[in-house]
């Protein structure tokens, strides 16, 4: 940290303003020239926590793609339909339950089966033929939208919330003072900040897991170097199956997820392998901290973007995607 | 005996498949959203379109209809692609085509370019595909968005006396059309629309759209479908959203209506208008429901047939009636075929159609109650119906031509 400030007084400086607007932004009550100006602050909140819980989705997805390049080199380009996947599982299972947290579990367990059975039939035979791997991932996602198009039909389906989630809470944050100068509290969804805090716990655990014990020293060995691990004695193609499961299981939870505050259906599958490309991209393949920072710039920027600019909305995430491939080609937060 | 027996088999399948090689077929090209944000609502017009086939049959005369479905998403280049393919490789004679309003406007233009070829729209509902510069091929049997509004903004003003409304749409020509009628009448009678909000088609996201909707509005028009009404819906409930609800023709539909989940509750009681109303006492709209419910298990339906379904159960009507009034005949490019197309009156479901000289419908429009049946479907009941509603709207075509065309920001909200 110092040494950034250091190395780039200038830049330093920018972000500690930016941090210092942003803090006022969320804070002070806006004085009536800038809610002329830009709209209320209420909208402005609203988008900017959409965002983030946005973002929050888009971690989950994004993350166990992440980590299955990171390790293996291998761009499952199926992983959007794992995700829809653990949605209609989730579905199933509260429909016929009743209970929001056992779909969960369920559509892991079962995703992440999945996973280890692309491991161990598909990518075992193809170890190191990144393009042939890439091309039959492919071939199984349009297989895989067809099964499921075949089992669960073209309608839309939502896992239902528990009722303790439906509805909005008030948060501590003044959106107005009202003339009787009692003020306003920002009120949200609550279900998505409890998916929000669902998301920072996972990412949490996630890098703890990672760089605080004994598997995760071996995953992060195999990120640099696969076959000098593989020649310490370490069983690899084990490691391997484990990091899948995991990589799978968290696109099923994210499924789950996305089930309940937007909807399944057909044609989810490719839009969130596009976000997840898109969030790693930009974040850096391989790295967990980089997948967090992209997924958060994504969510915000198509939040952001659908209040302030509802015609470009959709251009800006490729922009920034182009902008980073321009500046920064291997991602904000690459390592290498 | 056995060997006689054998021989008269062989020779009378040899007699059978005779005259099926003789009999004279014609092909029909139809094409539908079977993909992306409106697969629902596709699927839902390809059973009204089998429906209309269980109905009618395939024969005209001595010959065979034959049909060659295609799938598309919305999109106009999705839309002529399909169409192409059907035209060139398919090489069929007639199309059934399209499903969705920028479709439309684009199929409206291909069209042009195969003038030998008839045009029937399926069910697309954009205001400048038959308005402006219309192909002499190309047939609209069902209503244009702002049709299917009219009714909606005088009900609203006078009934309901909503003063005040904001509108929230997708952003592309069909939902223009919807807007375009409600703006016209809500603010004809005096009332105000504050706000128009756009959102792309295929949004999933609505959270931030949902917080900017303004409080001090009577009622907030949704104007969304497929997908995108799904997502709204169940996001706006999370928000704990109490507004009153307007709905445009495929938001209050039972593609949205019957979806899985309880989102769609806050749907009840929300007024809308639309090209047909599920609890119509008619005769011939009841006799529909029913062909409809008895042709597919209920598990691979909906309640009752959607908007779509209707639409295209109509305009099947009308290409196989007008057919089988020219008998089959399709010589000197279709001339007989297009002539008795434009004169066909036909007895939908959905009320009497018959065409302007622009071929675009005239017919009926509904407005709408959602109500729940008890046992936890909802279904639109019908408040009001006006017969004879035409393209112009009732206005005076060059009153209505100094309105300008549906767009994101026209109609201005004052009294034309």
């Amino acid at each position: 940290m110092s040494r950034f400030v250091e190395r780039h007084p200038a830049w330093a400086l920018i972000v500690v303003i930016a941090i210092a607007v942003a803090l006022w932004l969320i804070f002070a009550v806006w004085p009536q020239g800038l809610e002329d100006a830009v709209g209320r602050k209420r909208v402005f909140l609203n988008a900017l926590f959409n965002g983030i819980t946005l973002g929050g989705l888009y971690f989950l997805v994004a993350s166990g793609f992440t980590l299955i390049f990171g390790l293996m080199r291998n761009v499952n380009l199926a992983h959007g339909s794992l995700y829809l996947f653990g949605g209609y599982v989730g579905y199933a299972i509260s429909a016929a339950t009743g209970s929001w947290v056992l779909s969960f579990v369920v559509a892991f367990i079962l995703t992440a089966l999945v996973g280890v059975l692309l491991q161990v039939i598909v990518f075992r035979r193809m170890e190191g033929q990144d393009l042939r791997q890439t091309m039959v991932t492919i071939g199984l996602s349009i297989v895989f939208a067809d099964l499921m198009l075949w089992a669960c039909g073209g309608d839309f389906y939502q896992v239902q919330t528990p009722n303790w989630l439906i509805g909005p809470v008030e948060l501590p944050l003044v959106t107005a003072v009202k003339s009787s100068g009692e003020p306003v509290y920002l009120r949200y969804p609550l279900v998505r900040l409890v998916i929000f805090a669902a998301s920072v716990v996972i990412g949490v655990a996630m890098w703890l897991a990672l760089n605080r014990t004994r598997i995760g020293m071996i995953i992060r060995a195999g990120v640099d170097d696969r076959d000098m691990l593989a020649a310490t004695g370490v069983r690899i193609q084990l490691v391997f199956v484990v990091v899948f499961a995991l990589g799978a299981g968290l696109a099923g939870v994210a499924g789950v997820v996305g089930g309940t505050f937007q909807s399944l259906s057909p044609g989810e599958d490719i839009r969130f392998l596009l976000a997840s490309l898109v969030v790693v991209i930009v974040g850096g393949m391989g790295s967990i901290p980089g997948a967090a920072l992209g997924a958060l710039i994504i969510g915000l920027a198509e939040q952001l973007g659908s209040v302030y600019i509802p015609t470009y909305a959709i251009v800006v995430t490729f922009l920034i995607m182009v902008l980073v491939l321009a500046i920064r080609p291997q991602g904000l937060l690459a390592r290498r | 005996m056995l060997k006689g027996s054998l021989g008269l088999i062989a020779l009378s399948s040899l007699l059978l498949s005779g005259t099926a090689f003789a009999q004279e077929k014609i092909k029909v090209g139809v094409t539908a959203t079977l993909e992306g944000t409106y697969t629902v609502l596709g699927e839902d017009g390809i059973r009204g379109f089998q429906t209309a086939l269980n109905v009618l049959g395939k024969k005209v005369g001595d010959k065979e209809l034959e049909f060659v479905i295609a799938s598309t998403d919305a999109t106009p280049d999705s839309a002529v692609r399909a169409v192409r393919k059907l035209i060139e490789q398919d090489k069929v004679q007639i199309l059934l085509s399209p499903l969705s309003g920028d479709e439309g406007i684009a199929v409206k233009n291909f069209a042009k370019t195969h003038p030998e070829l008839t045009f029937i729209n399926a069910a697309s509902g954009a205001q400048e595909t038959t308005y402006v510069d219309p192909a002499p091929n190309f047939f609209r049997y069902n209503m244009d968005g702002a049709q299917w509004q009219v009714g909606l903004g005088k009900y609203a003003y006078d009934e309901k006396k909503y003063r005040k409304i904001a509108t929230v749409g997708e952003d592309y020509s069909f939902i223009y059309t919807q807007v375009f009628g409600l703006v016209l009448e809500f603010c004809g009678a005096g009332g105000q629309v504050t706000n128009r909000q756009w959102v792309p088609l295929g949004t999933k996201d609505f959270a931030s759209v949902i917080a900017a909707l303004p409080d001090d509005v009577d009622a907030i028009y949704l104007g969304l479908g497929g997908a995108d009404a799904v997502n709204f819906l169940n996001q706006y409930q999370q928000a704990g959203g109490k507004a009153h609800l307007m709905g445009g023709s495929i938001m209050i539909d039972q593609t949205i209506l019957s979806s899985k989940g309880n989102a769609k509750n806050a749907l009840i009681g929300t007024l809308a208008a639309s090209g047909q109303a599920d609890t119509w006492e008619n005769p011939s709209w009841q006799k529909f429901v029913k062909d409809y419910q008895d042709a597919f298990p209920p598990n691979k339906r909906f309640p009752s047939p959607s908007l779509l379904a209707t639409n295209y159960y109509g305009s099947t009507m009308a290409l196989i009636l007008a057919l089988r009034q020219v008998n089959g005949d399709l010589s000197n490019n279709q001339a007989k075929y297009k002539e008795a197309l434009a004169k066909i009156e036909i007895d939908a479901p959905n009320g009497k159609i018959k065409l302007d000289s622009n071929r675009q419908a005239i017919g009926t429009n509904f407005v709408t109650e959602v109500v729940d049946d008890g046992k936890g479907a909802l279904f639109s009941k019908v408040v009001k119906v006006i017969p004879d509603v035409n393209q112009t709207l009732g206005y005076d075509p060059a009153v209505f031509a100094k309105i300008g065309l549906p767009s994101r920001t026209v109609p201005e909200c004052k009294k034309y």
